[in-house]
């Protein structure tokens, strides 16, 4: 027993100030958001705001670019996240072994720079060098004999440029996840496993791979959640072009609201997409942490 | 570790280990050593194809942006609204995750459930709703605004790091002070707290971080006078002769604060973007 039973004043003194905060900048405006989903709301005709009902929840529901971008956007978790643990997986283990720990520690801090990366600056940097006339990669597939790649400004590169910072920025993350996973295995049980066999994926699959299961649940679910919110990186790369290629879920919901000006419209799809990410880690918080008490 | 050095192949091996770490270290590093080399070129060099790897480098596109284009401002905008919201966010959490750490009462796991979900949130979401409110009331453009909405995943952030670090001080200092008769506010501001300094301190860094490197709050927000460096940096875009140097020199100036704190913070990196869920 951990914890005490306080009187009703002290604990309000206590968490009343973040509550309200929280309730305030958070629940207030998605309440205002759920009266604009019912309303006609466009910014450049505000005289016209009139009561639909649920007619904007209806649309977003049959509206097949809703849908696209949606489908891209899980598309884009499901191509990156398990290339994503794959390489992490290697890196980890590959740092896990022992000797040059000169070289490791280089490594490790040089993964904490992606990571770090603002994120709007992946994008830019992606336009620099990817840039299909002055761009340093395609300058380096050059000399290797590949023709330059119009890598912005084709629908399939474009996407598959995305997919490739999202790899470059979280690979790490999901490397040094799984790191701190293999170093609570216990020395004596790994090094017992190491005598017993000689096959890294049996000592992997049998001996390391419990302890990496809260790790990767983590990596799952936060990889999940950004993957819905990102935003950053693919607006200052790409803008969602060409065309809609890579017009993820929240920019399309941001061009629909700030650059269609349909506030109505892009508030029932923002519902919509609040509803599917609660129900998302609803399942998987569950899953990953341990209860509060 | 001495038979395996005996062993033939092992030169090989280790030769082997020492290509993929520096594999690993190019593919990591290679962005940064081009973004800084490309802000140190004339806008002529930095459009010469192929790129040029040597020449001479020039401050010419640091000058020009710092005085000329108004980047120092958005990035002392950047700071206020970053150290502003850490500090609001740490002044609150902090007794909120020492409640949910030490006290006993009813909803506790629901309460500590909706601090979670905070985190798995879109911003655009709240960014619809929170630009027509602010804008109905006249403060879009402010400083106020961002950091009141940087709160929505600071606050959690500093929750969930802060309950894990006031859990990890010993109870028996609570039951010690409370025979000596301290309030639970005493307790907590003059044992716990100091104690928890260390998980207050990284939760601090991250709400730094998360807090400088937002865009898209900034980006619907702000329009002049509350423009953060990142937003800056993305209105170089427009237009069709882009200055590579000057968004590079501006994305460097945003990008090395981050890179420092997260160097000192390295060690806690991955507890806190994981939100304490792995040690």
């Amino acid at each position: 027993m951990s914890a005490v039973s306080v009187k009703r004043s002290t604990l309000i003194g206590f968490l009343g100030p973040s509550i309200f905060a929280l309730l305030a900048i958070g629940i207030v405006p998605l309440l205002y958001a759920v009266w604009t989903s019912l309303h006609y709301f466009n910014l450049t005709k505000l005289k016209n705001v009139e009561f639909i009902g649920i007619e904007n929840y209806a649309t977003v529901l049959t509206d097949s670019v809703f849908w696209q971008a949606m489908g891209r956007t899980f598309t884009l978790l499901g191509i990156a996240l398990p290339i994503q643990i794959a390489l992490g997986l290697g890196i980890a283990l590959l740092l896990h072994q022992p000797g040059l720990s000169f070289l490791k520690t280089l490594t490790r801090l040089s993964l904490v720079l992606p990571m770090a990366t603002t994120y709007a600056v992946v994008g830019l940097l992606g336009q620099v060098m990817f840039n299909i006339k002055y761009g340093v990669i395609n300058q380096l597939l050059g000399f290797v004999g590949i023709e330059p790649v119009n890598w912005i400004g084709d629908p399939t590169n474009a996407f598959a440029l995305i997919i490739f910072w999202d790899i470059w920025q979280w690979t790490p993350f999901v490397a040094l996840v799984l790191l701190a996973g293999l170093t609570t295995v216990p020395a004596e049980i790994e090094e017992a496993a190491k005598l017993e066999t000689k096959r890294w994926y049996t000592v992997l699959r049998y001996v390391q791979l419990p302890f990496l299961i809260p790790g990767l649940t983590a990596v799952l679910i936060l990889r999940t959640a950004d993957t819905l919110k990102l935003f950053d990186m693919v607006f200052t790369l790409t803008r969602g072009g060409p065309g809609a290629s890579t017009e993820l879920i929240s920019l399309m919901i941001q061009r629909v609201g700030f650059r269609a000006f349909d506030q109505g419209l892009a508030s029932a799809q923002a519902i919509i997409l609040l509803i599917i990410t609660i129900i998302l880690s609803q399942l998987y918080i569950r899953l990953l942490y341990k209860e509060v008490g | 570790m001495k038979i395996n050095r005996a062993m033939p192949g092992t030169h090989n091996r280790m030769g082997m280990q020492i290509l993929l770490l520096l594999l690993i270290i190019t593919f990591c590093v290679f962005p940064f050593y081009w973004m800084v080399t490309t802000s140190l070129k004339t806008q002529l060099l930095a459009l010469k194809s192929p790129p040029v790897w040597l020449f001479e480098p020039t401050f010419q596109n640091y000058t020009e942006v710092l005085t000329k284009d108004g980047v120092a401002k958005t990035l002392i905008n950047s700071l206020i609204v970053a150290v502003s919201t850490t500090m609001l966010a740490i002044t609150l959490g902090c007794p909120a995750a020492y409640a949910l750490a030490r006290f006993e009462f009813r909803g506790k796991r629901d309460l500590w459930f909706w601090f979670i979900t905070n985190r798995m949130v879109s911003p655009i979401v709240l960014a619809l709703p929170f630009f027509l409110i602010v804008r109905k009331i006249g403060l879009l453009d402010t400083h106020l605004v961002l950091i009141l909405i940087y709160l929505t995943f600071n606050l959690p952030i500093v929750i969930w790091i802060c309950t894990d670090q006031f859990r990890s001080v010993p109870f028996e200092l609570n039951e010690a002070a409370m025979l000596e008769g301290a309030s639970p506010f005493r307790i907590f501001r003059s044992i716990c707290l100091p104690l928890a300094m260390p998980g207050v301190a990284v939760s601090a860094i991250f709400s730094f971080i998360f807090s400088w490197n937002e865009l898209m709050y900034a980006l619907v927000l702000t329009r002049n006078s509350a423009k953060t460096a990142p937003a800056m940096a993305v209105s170089f875009m427009e237009g069709y002769n882009l200055p590579y140097g000057k968004i590079m020199a501006t994305s460097t100036l945003i990008v090395i604060p981050v890179i420092i704190f997260s160097l000192i913070a390295s060690k806690q990196l991955v507890r806190g973007l994981t939100m304490g869920a792995v040690k």
